[in-house]
């Protein structure tokens, strides 16, 4: 199974949503939590289609406006996307509505844009696409599941060019009860020192990301997906170092095929263990890159990643506030992404060259 | 991709029953599961009816035999009731070597809790009992039955509003036939909340007099909450084990309407392409289908909109159909497992379950469901359509084994 990334749009923290960027400038924040730079919505979406937005919304359709401006394709055959949350910001307005109005004459905006599926929804409307449109909602794996069903639709030839995205937003009572949850760190720090700061807790995140895939190489296509797999491992029984040998063999590699890991430590002294354990054992010696200290911590940060690795591979140029230890070797061909959930969730993305 | 997948098993929970065999008695008799509120906690009681299941929290919990009790939103433990059942159904072992998944699809999640943590927070953020904001997730009640019922490994859910189960049976199919697992456990769940009472109130799509799916004086949707799953296994696994098997999964489609967020099309084209991608995929004619469990919610839109659809896929030969909803009540996101299971039972049982509530013909539509319970129908194919929010439109086609 592949899929060959055919362009990106991405709206996260850092300035990602112009395409010809590549992290030139790095955005730094003095807080626990991180919002996405967003663009001027009216380049991408109708004014008056966009008040009525969420914001979550608006990110996701300018996000794959932007992914389909550079791709040569205007309608794709088939949306899939993820989302951890969902719309939060409407559920919770529309949870206070009831509360506030004691149920009665209550605007139903909020409600429908509430649902899970919104964004999805949205793109397809501004699109037009009456084709295969799923919403995973599965934590960490929401946008590795989607992206598992994007590599099976191309394999069932179900469809040749596939829109893929992920969507999740903050907002200040989602940041109120994680915090509770003691899922951030007690005090504001500069993103940048998240990798120093020991302790429990990470930075928040969010972004919205797509890419567009199509089943058969196109000249310029920036990178392709080879592989992807979702673990869910409730009682710490499996032993991850084996599972990680195990994927990269049966897509065809070797450990030392691998030129660079992108892990997905957050800071979290009680979970960045996990990928410590596994970049000393079964991915000894690989030049490492850690991304959240620009987007933050979120369901669907992965989409993050795979733009990053994606644009590593197409520029073949590793940022420096990525890389973490070694120099990267002269060629990068494949790029090996693992990102993990309180010890629980677990994903494997493999990114080629094309 | 030569895999056929089987039906091994089936569970289910909703306001016609507690399990298969009760649920099968109501749809036999024409007991509507719909009435008065009783359990939900809103101003709506004895204003607007919905369909409950008539059991609390503590009673489920007794139920599911859960070792974890204080864990479970009301979502969650009505899944893990029919999950349970329809593993046990199957006869699985989940301790063989056969790499199984657990797909599950809820439109609110643990929604039920999270009103109630609400209630307190609102106003002071450091308020609210934490213990009741934890099931949110879409993926909580999935990750806990799963953890509960042994199933490790593979794990994912679907939140498409009203299709999100029927999408989640036609994901398990599509990993069942590319090999990546034997068996999956799939379908969905979804407890009544005052989030979506209040939602679907607010957009006055709730029928005060309970619904009545095609009928002309239609007037809304009832609100219903359960739970339905089916264990779906690989043609190798059933020639392996030998087992039994209730039916197959012969054919799955979906489409969006891409119309506008809540309303369908008057044409009905999503629904239309997910019924045509449906057959394609299952290789029969339209005349092969018997019985259509539609979607038929009872709002003046969906049945307009899913009718002509039907009408455009079946021409002058429209196959006998009824909506089940005036039994279950509209379950959201488990409405495409309970229907799923439904069809199971039609099959096997060889019955078409009427479309209770029913007294006029649409006079937009030459057709009209089925109003009275049909005994010793042979019935090869049965579609199911399941249409949500977003123009999301599945049909699933279920045949005799």
């Amino acid at each position: 199974m592949e899929a060959y990334i055919r362009s990106t749009g991405n709206i996260s923290p850092q300035h990602t949503a112009a395409p010809h960027q590549f992290l030139n400038t790095i955005t730094e924040y003095e807080s626990i939590s991180l919002n996405c730079i967003e663009p001027d919505y009216k380049d991408y979406i109708n004014p008056v289609m966009a008040r009525r937005m969420g914001r979550i919304i608006k990110m996701g359709v300018a996000a794959a406006r932007i992914c389909l401006k550079d791709s040569g394709i205007d309608v794709p055959d088939a949306i899939i996307t993820g989302t951890g949350l969902g719309c939060i910001e409407d559920t919770e307005k529309f949870l206070i509505s009831i509360l506030e109005n004691d149920e009665r004459l209550l605007p139903p905006t909020s409600f429908i844009q509430s649902t899970h599926n919104t964004v999805s929804a949205q793109i397809a409307l501004e699109l037009k696409c009456n084709g295969y449109n799923y919403t995973y909602v599965h934590r960490t794996l929401s946008f590795e599941s989607a992206l598992l069903d994007a590599l099976i639709q191309f394999a069932e030839k179900e469809a040749k060019t596939i829109l893929l995205g992920a969507a999740d937003e903050i907002t200040p009572n989602s940041i109120a009860i994680t915090s509770r949850f003691g899922m951030w760190k007690q005090k504001p720090l500069n993103n940048l020192d998240l990798y120093n700061t020991i302790g429990k807790g990470s930075i928040a995140g969010e972004g919205a990301a797509f890419f567009l895939l199509i089943d058969e190489y196109r000249n310029g296509d920036m990178a392709k997906v080879i592989g992807v797999s979702t673990l869910f491992d409730p009682d710490g029984s499996l032993n991850l170092n084996n599972e990680i040998r195990q994927f990269i063999r049966e897509n065809g590699l070797a450990p030392n095929d691998i030129d660079l890991v992108i892990y997905g430590n957050n800071g979290d002294i009680r979970y960045d263990s996990v990928y410590d354990h596994i970049r000393n054992h079964a991915l000894k010696g690989i030049p490492a890159a850690f991304y959240k200290h620009l987007c933050g911590e979120y369901f669907t940060s992965g989409s993050f990643a795979l733009w990053l690795a994606s644009k590593i591979i197409s520029t073949q140029t590793i940022p420096d506030t990525v890389l973490r230890d070694m120099e990267p070797p002269g060629t990068i061909n494949n790029i090996l992404i693992y990102n993990q959930y309180r010890k629980i969730d677990h994903s494997f993305i493999l990114v080629s060259k094309c | 991709m030569t895999n056929r997948v089987f039906i091994t098993g089936i569970g289910i929970i909703s306001a016609v029953g507690n399990n298969v065999v009760q649920v099968l008695h109501s749809l036999r008799n024409s007991i509507s599961g719909i009435g008065d509120i009783t359990l939900l906690d809103t101003v709506y009681k004895n204003i607007l009816p919905i369909a409950e299941v008539k059991l609390t929290n503590d009673q489920l919990i007794k139920m599911s035999g859960t070792p974890h009790p204080l864990k479970h939103s009301r979502t969650s433990l009505l899944a893990l009731i029919a999950a349970r059942e329809a593993i046990q159904n199957a006869g699985l072992n989940m301790k063989d070597n056969f790499r199984t998944g657990l797909i599950s699809a809820t439109s609110v999640g643990g929604m039920d809790k999270s009103e109630q943590f609400y209630r307190d927070f609102y106003k002071d953020h450091s308020k609210g009992r934490l213990a009741m904001i934890v099931n949110h997730e879409c993926a909580d009640s999935t990750e806990k039955i799963a953890a509960e019922l042994g199933i490790n490994r593979f794990v994912s859910t679907i939140s498409t509003a009203c299709s999100s189960s029927a999408n989640s049976l036609m994901f398990g199919a599509r990993l069942i036939k590319n090999n990546i697992l034997d068996r999956v456990i799939a379908g969905g769940t979804d407890a009544v909340t005052r989030f979506t009472l209040n939602g679907f109130n607010s957009l006055m799509i709730l029928d005060k007099d309970g619904c009545k799916p095609f009928d002309e004086h239609r007037n809304g949707l009832t609100l219903g909450e359960g739970a339905g799953f089916l264990v779906i296994e690989s043609e190798e696994v059933v020639q392996r084990t030998g087992k039994k098997v209730l039916a197959e999964l012969t054919g799955y489609g979906n489409a969006c309407d891409a119309f506008h967020q809540t309303a369908s099309s008057p044409e009905g084209n999503g629904a239309y392409l997910a019924m045509k991608k449906a057959l394609e995929v299952s290789g029969f004619n339209p005349d092969q289908i018997d019985y259509i469990n539609v979607h038929g919610t009872g709002t003046q839109n969906n049945d307009l909109s899913e009718g002509k659809a039907i009408e455009r896929i079946f021409g002058t030969k429209i196959p006998p159909f009824s909506s089940t909803k005036a039994f279950t009540g509209h379950t959201l996101g488990a409405a495409g497992g309970i229907e799923a299971v439904l069809s199971v039972l039609s099959i096997n049982h060889e019955l078409i379950f009427p479309n209770l509530n029913f007294s006029q013909q649409m006079k937009e539509l030459p057709f009209k469901p089925v109003t009275h319970l049909m005994t010793h129908v042979k019935l090869r194919n049965v579609l199911s359509n399941s249409f949500g929010f977003g123009g999301n439109n599945t049909a699933l086609i279920i045949s005799k084994a």
